[in-house]
């Protein structure tokens, strides 16, 4: 038994090993290139690892502390890719971390476990502590260029984090003192055994939420909760901006799904007030995301705003979830899928703009100007994942976006939807102020920009990913809607 | 026989721009020809397709050259294609204009490899708006139609081309945005994407009322066609935009919208269409006059184009929501007829331009003498833009009237009809004075040494000529054709 319990966890245990492997051998070491190859054939056998026990999935470890899902599975999937691309991404912008690479990637590992185990756990107490595990280590990393930027960088994220994970924890409290359980399934069975019929007639329940969903909302960078976002971006090294808006947000985004629909997720009268409360915050988080996005001038910050603005699209997703507590996968499928497009997506416009960086050394959109004559391929790249970002075909970013609002659509959510499109209009706007940039303005410079092969492949993959999944989504709609199965009624 | 005509006719400007992108460093000859094979060879199957048309009575509601395969199994959506009356005259003008924009844009020196790269794009996605038979197929091909045109504009164009080309995106995007509301809207309450099965469905809803999934689908049309209060994108648009740009834009895309409004407002919510009749018909008649009286007052030779087709778009409009069979059929042919006669125009300004640099009216004068040739097929195609009996303007103007005098739709047509015909009287007065002050007056010293119209030009404008003569003299070779997608969407108002 104990042995097949481990076998279920031997990813996030393979990931540990390397983690430490890395920080050894970087002792002993001086060639430090052998290093980001350990951690790549680290992900990868965690990825391998993972595929193995995808046919055990729907069973739980440890006391029910642990689920092991396809829709977990799927999550670690994505982290993995997200960290394998990340690291082939930081490929030359280590440089920056002079004797410090091996902490880079130790550290990347590390934050990944939690992540990896975050999306698993079905335990209040495991999910805090998965999320503290992936917190400490991005507080570092963020705070990895030690110059002034990352510092303050780093220090808001840590202050600002460490409250978010008090209030969460102050939640999930309420929540325990309420149903005397920390685990999830628990938690459901005691709520369906209430008398109550709306939120309002159990208020210790109504705070528990919504303190969670402040506790969470900072995970995944909804207002009022995204304070954080721009500053961090800016200041963070620019691969670890990356993952954070992709893997954590994912992580973010899996763990708030599970938490609410395995808890809360019945009777319908509790889904559909939480799902009211993240629908309206989902109008407030795109549209400020979007409308401050406009008037950025710094690259990094301007995707920060538009990863808050894509949150509220996601929590689009959210709200059709919570008020499709009796509908078939489609609508719960649709946030997955979305985030699966997104991940991708962003992650491309990200490695391409740390390729840009690395040569240009700077962040400012005006220095970006002919791109388009300077580094032609990365600049049709940063293209397309602006497209996508934008929900413009052929990409994934349009079939994520009708996919995730037509669920919206089918639960009666139209008026979100119609803010939801009105919004992704304002974002063409800042979007394609960028693109326009790098292929209308002149350059300031003739010379080349040039780029490694690992930033190559990593791009690669993202951009052909994003083109295949806008024009044939068909599998990828199928294996998103495996993910979700278990939240079946 | 199954040879997916459609997605070749559909798909080889796409494979003619991977052809372009994929050689290294080509030369501009290589571009050029390559973009001229891949658009001609989606003419002649156009043209192929025409003549294999089924055009018997049991034809009649049915799509032909239809494919269909599973797309997005999960929300039942397939690759689906397929062209009836309505469709195959546009499919055929998109690809008339496409080997048309190539060659008016053989001088190109900027960027040759790029612009042919999203001139071909261009063309491919108006032709997959034409022949989608499924929403969110038809919705792709909608957006895609956005990225090409703003590359165009902002790049190859002239005066305030990034306002232009920022308006223009914003603008469809707002519409398009609502559209995909009503897209999905109409998917949870049909459950099928399939807009032949829309066709005629009698629809219910609890979910949302009809009127407002009309004008969620309509926003979107609107916009495009463009009607009276959302016209503004268009002269920016048009006078900013590179010529062949002008052309499609003209010619095909604006299209799209009355396309739209035909297949997806009329005919699968006719009686909320019968219930707001009078609103369109109205604003398609203050689109008339308004757009004529503006056109008035207009000095840039290409600014005035641009706003005559508000006014000409408004017939088209009229044409629509006269709900009358004939008049519907006008309407169609109307905006094959206005895609020829207008793409000619913007070509002729643009020549005009290329070889004065100029477009101003003010300082233009007596231009017959120094470029005959093109003094006389501006003229031709001037005239037929005022309804020169014997041109494709004349037969298509004439019809809408004819159907919309007589419809019984709603009260008061021949009110209307009667105030649209006016807007002729202030076309032909903004026509002729045009061509009488850019070509009939005292000839300019300054312009004694420009030269005509060389032999591409000729060739590419007087095709232009030849199929307004042959549709104006022979209406019956395209009203046929139309009439046998039209019957069926006139007979679901039951008029």
């Amino acid at each position: 038994m104990l042995m097949d319990e481990i076998r279920y966890i031997s990813p996030e245990i393979s990931i540990l090993c390397f983690a430490l492997l890395i920080v050894l051998i970087d002792l002993f070491v001086k060639q430090k290139r052998a290093l980001p190859v350990l951690a790549f054939i680290g992900v990868v056998i965690a990825a391998v690892f993972t595929l193995l026990i995808w046919g055990n999935a729907g069973v739980t470890a440890f006391y029910k502390v642990i689920a092991i899902d396809q829709f977990g599975l799927f999550f670690k999937l994505l982290i993995l890719a997200s960290v394998a691309l990340v690291i082939l991404a930081s490929h030359r912008y280590v440089i920056k971390f002079d004797n410090f690479q091996g902490e880079y990637y130790a550290l990347l590992l590390l934050s990944a476990i939690g992540l990896m185990l975050l999306v698993s756990s079905t335990n209040l107490i495991a999910i805090y502590v998965a999320l503290e595990l992936s917190s400490i280590s991005l507080y570092v990393l963020v705070s990895f260029l030690k110059d002034k930027q990352s510092s303050e960088a780093g220090l808001k994220y840590l202050i600002l984090g460490a409250v978010a994970s008090a209030v969460l924890l102050y939640g999930m409290a309420f929540i325990f003192g309420l149903t005397g359980n920390t685990c999830l399934t628990c938690i459901a069975d005691y709520i369906k055994g209430m008398p109550a019929d709306n939120l309002l007639a159990s208020p210790i329940l109504l705070v528990g939420i919504v303190l969670l969903v402040a506790g969470f909302g900072f995970k995944i960078a909804s207002v009022p909760f995204q304070m954080w976002v721009p500053d961090v971006y800016e200041g963070a090294p620019t691969p670890i901006t990356a993952y954070l808006s992709v893997a954590s947000k994912a992580a973010g985004f899996a763990v708030i799904t599970r938490v609410f629909m395995t808890a809360f997720g019945m009777p319908s009268w509790l889904s559909s007030d939480w799902a009211m409360i993240v629908a309206v915050l989902s109008t407030i988080t795109m549209t400020v995301g979007n409308v401050i996005a406009i008037v950025q001038t710094n690259i990094k910050r301007l995707l920060g705003y538009s990863s808050i603005a894509q949150a509220g699209y996601l929590m689009v997703g959210l709200a059709a979830m919570g008020m499709a507590a009796e509908s078939d996968g489609l609508i719960r499928s649709g946030l997955i899928f979305f985030l699966l497009s997104y991940t991708l997506t962003n992650l491309g416009a990200f490695i391409a703009i740390i390729a840009i960086s690395n040569k240009i050394n700077s962040d400012q959109i005006d220095d970006y100007a002919g791109m388009g004559k300077r580094a032609p391929l990365l600049a049709i790249a940063l293209t397309l994942c602006l497209v996508s970002l934008t929900g413009l075909p052929p990409t994934a970013g349009l079939i994520a976006k009708i996919y995730i609002f037509s669920g919206a659509v089918d639960q009666g959510l139209l008026w979100l939807v119609i803010i939801a499109v009105i919004n992704s209009c304002i974002s063409a706007f800042y979007y394609f102020k960028v693109v326009k940039v790098m292929w209308l303005g002149e350059p300031v410079s003739q010379e080349k920009v040039t780029s490694s092969w690992p930033e190559w492949i990593a791009l690669g993959l993202c951009c052909i990913l994003v083109v295949i999944i806008g024009v044939v989504p068909g599998a990828f709609v199928n294996l998103t809607q495996a993910a979700v199965k278990i939240f079946g009624i | 026989m199954n040879l997916n005509l459609l997605s070749w006719i559909i798909f080889l400007p796409v494979l003619g721009l991977l052809v372009i992108a994929v050689i290294p460093r080509p030369g501009h000859k290589t571009v050029k020809w390559i973009a001229l094979a891949a658009a001609l060879a989606s003419f002649i199957l156009s043209m192929i397709m025409f003549f294999l048309f089924d055009r018997s009575a049991a034809a009649i509601g049915h799509m032909q050259f239809e494919e269909k395969i599973a797309w997005i199994p999960a929300i039942n959506s397939f690759y689906h294609l397929g062209v009836d009356g309505l469709s195959l005259p546009l499919v055929i003008l998109m690809t008339f204009l496409g080997v048309l924009s190539v060659l008016i844009s053989w001088k190109i020196q900027l960027r040759p490899k790029e612009y042919f790269v999203w001139l071909l794009l261009l063309e491919s996605s108006i032709l997959g708006v034409f022949c989608s038979l499924d929403l969110i197929l038809f919705f792709l091909f909608w957006e895609i139609e956005l990225i090409p045109m703003f590359f165009l504009i902002s790049i190859w164009g002239s005066g305030r081309k990034e306002y232009a080309a920022y308006k223009y995106l914003i603008y469809t995007l707002v519409g398009s945005a609502f559209m995909l509301a009503g897209i999905l809207c109409t998917y949870f309450i049909t459950n099928t994407l399939d807009i032949t099965q829309l066709a005629g469905m009698q629809v219910k809803s609890s979910f949302i009322p009809l009127t407002v999934l009309f004008f969620l689908l309509m926003i979107g049309f609107a916009i495009k066609l463009p009607v009276f209060p959302f016209h503004t994108w268009l002269p920016d648009a048009h006078t900013n935009a590179p010529t062949a740009v002008s052309v499609i834009l003209a010619g095909a895309l604006l299209k799209m919208g009355g396309y739209g409004m035909i297949r997806l407002c009329v005919s699968f919510l006719p009686q909320v269409a019968v219930q707001y009749a009078p609103i369109m018909v109205i604003l398609a008649i203050i689109g008339v006059l308004y757009g004529a009286a503006v056109t008035l007052r207009q000095t840039d030779l290409k600014r005035l184009i641009a706003y005559s087709s508000v006014s000409h778009m408004g017939y088209v409009l009229l044409g629509i929501f006269a709900l009358n069979q004939v008049s519907m059929t006008g309407a169609s042919l109307q905006m094959f007829s206005h895609g020829v006669i207008t793409g000619l125009l913007f070509a002729m300004v643009g020549l005009v331009y290329d070889k004065t640099h100029n477009r101003d009216l003010n300082s233009l004068s007596g231009l017959a003498r120094q470029m005959p040739v093109i003094a006389v097929v501006f003229s031709i195609a001037g005239l037929a833009s005022l309804g020169l009996p014997g041109t494709s303007g004349f037969a298509a103007e004439f019809i809408i009237f004819a159907g919309s005098f007589v419809s019984t739709a709603l009260g008061g047509m021949k009110i209307y009809t009667l105030l649209a015909v006016i807007g002729i009287v202030v076309t032909s007065g903004y026509i002729l004075w045009m061509l009488q002050r850019a070509f009939y007056g005292t000839p300019l010293n300054k312009y004694n040494g420009v030269g005509d119209a060389d032999a591409v030009e000729m060739l590419s404008t007087f095709s232009f000529v030849a199929v307004i003569m042959l549709v104006g003299i022979y209406p019956a070779v395209l009203t046929d054709v139309i009439n046998m997608g039209i019957a069926p969407i006139a007979q679901l108002i039951g008029m």
